[in-house]
């Protein structure tokens, strides 16, 4: 696991009562998931990765069809991501075969 | 836990975490840390960010927090006038995430997968929302504040993070505050640099990091973050069943009493033992410590058990460090070398009268958790 570069420039600098820091700059540490290969892979990679990474899908528990079709359904509903609606099952189908409950 | 591989990685300003979701961040401190002390140390505090447009770089001296809405003079304030124009008041609170323990929900549900570490005790410092809204003025009609931080979410039809609180409570509460201090130091740029609120024993959601922006409204906020997000069900003690629908929900606020063994773990060999009685050689002894807290009336007991809930003796409780930190807590443990498995458990009951019990809730949000907890461990 690369550990990450704290690029932070910690000026103490006299702000007011108490010294804090004027500037802090980090960098993320890249994911060292990513999506398996499986059945349109693809487009989760286009849809998904948008938003958030690999490893929030596998950090969930195995989940029916059902539920997982929700949770795509919730991704476009409440937070508006750009799936078509024809994508929803092709995607429901690549998530079922990573962390899937039948 | 049954939720998949979760390694550790050190982050910026952190040390190794529990790494849920690389983007946005979602770090757990794992749960040994809260052995160590009351006050969780800041590179081991939990991170939980929502969307993954966080920035990654704070300028201080351009940070402003905005003042504005029903108000009689918006205010834009720079770090340093919320260090200097307001009077500093410290405050000791947990700080937890609405979903902590969401990952040991049975049957599961989807979202940030928690054990127990999505939480930590901090001493914040900072300036008082109720001065920093007198000095504003609430205007006539005022019904709630509406604030954000400087995270945004990456598509812009995505709802970005906001929260709101009853302008009532917002404006006489003392102990809510705008911290730009924790533990002594400035915030971690993930848990908020260069300030945040405060909420004490309210659930994390409101503690909005980097906060930047207050706007006073004259309606009840009606965001997806407070409207449809983070709400629990309006029903006895927030539980519903699985296949349970059409029920009333409402926001999530109050955290509930829990408490926790921390010094040995579920299906772990408790070490430190030591002989308890000269004239017994097998009978031995051990120090069990622990946390218990609750949504901000303190706690009045904290009691223990080595039988697995059948009986229950006070464990003493260490100096009170305020109403909304954890308080820690030890029991000693008496039993006879190599006796194999007990079960460890503890309960707290909060100075409101509110008592942990083995009651379980369960919702969809994986939200509320706090029954008895109980440990498997070995001699």
């Amino acid at each position: 696991m690369r550990a990450a570069i704290f690029t932070g420039t910690l000026c103490l600098a006299l702000l007011g009562a108490a010294s804090l820091p004027r500037h802090v700059s980090i960098e993320l540490p890249p994911s060292s998931v990513s999506f398996k290969d499986g059945p349109n892979v693809s487009l989760v990679q286009a849809n998904c990765l948008v938003c958030h990474n690999a490893d929030y899908v596998y950090n969930q528990a195995n989940m029916t069809r059902a539920q997982w079709t929700a949770e795509v359904n919730k991704m476009r509903g409440a937070y508006k991501a750009n799936i078509a609606d024809d994508d929803v099952p092709k995607i429901v189908d690549y998530l079922m075969s990573q962390r899937g409950k039948t | 836990m049954q939720n998949g591989r979760r390694p550790v990685v050190a982050y910026p300003q952190k040390r190794p975490l529990i790494v849920q979701s690389s983007r946005p961040p979602i770090l757990e401190t794992p749960f040994d840390v809260f052995d160590s002390g009351e006050l969780t140390p800041n590179d081991a505090f939990y991170v939980r960010w929502h969307e993954a447009g966080i920035p990654t770089s704070v300028d201080a001296a351009s940070y402003r927090l905005n003042v504005h809405g029903l108000v009689q003079k918006p205010l834009s304030l720079t770090l340093a006038q919320l260090q200097s124009e307001f009077e500093p008041v410290e405050i000791v609170a947990v700080n937890q995430c609405s979903g902590n323990s969401r990952g040991l929900f049975d049957p599961r549900v989807p979202g940030g997968e928690w054990a127990n570490g999505g939480m930590g005790n901090a001493r914040w410092k900072g300036a008082r929302l109720k001065d920093i809204l007198a000095k504003s003025g609430i205007a006539a009609g005022a019904k709630q504040i509406s604030y954000h931080g400087l995270d945004h979410a990456v598509l812009p039809a995505t709802p970005s993070f906001r929260k709101a609180l009853d302008i009532d409570f917002a404006a006489d509460n003392p102990d809510i505050i705008v911290a730009y201090e924790m533990n002594g130091s400035a915030l971690p740029l993930l848990n908020g640099f260069p300030a945040r609120l405060v909420v004490p024993g309210w659930f994390a959601t409101y503690w909005v990091k980097m906060l930047a922006d207050i706007e006073v409204i004259d309606h009840v906020d009606d965001n997806f973050w407070m409207a449809t997000a983070y709400r629990i069900p309006d029903t006895p003690n927030n539980s519903v069943t699985p296949v349970q629908t059409g029920y009333k929900t409402l926001p999530i606020s109050r955290m509930r009493v829990r408490s926790f063994i921390t010094s040995v773990a579920n299906g772990e060999f408790v070490s430190g033992l030591a002989p308890a009685d000269p004239h017994y050689p097998l009978r031995v002894s051990a120090h069990i410590r622990g946390i218990a807290f609750d949504g901000g009336s303190g706690i009045r007991t904290v009691e223990f058990s080595s039988d697995g809930g059948k009986t229950w003796s006070p464990a003493n409780l260490a100096p009170d460090l305020g109403k909304y930190s954890f308080r820690r807590w030890t029991a000693s443990w008496t039993t006879r070398a190599g006796s194999g498995t007990h079960t460890l458990a503890c309960r707290a009951t909060a100075n409101s009268g509110d008592a942990q019990t083995t009651f379980t809730v369960w919702n969809p949000g994986g939200y509320l958790k706090n029954n008895i907890e109980t440990y498997q461990v070995s001699v």
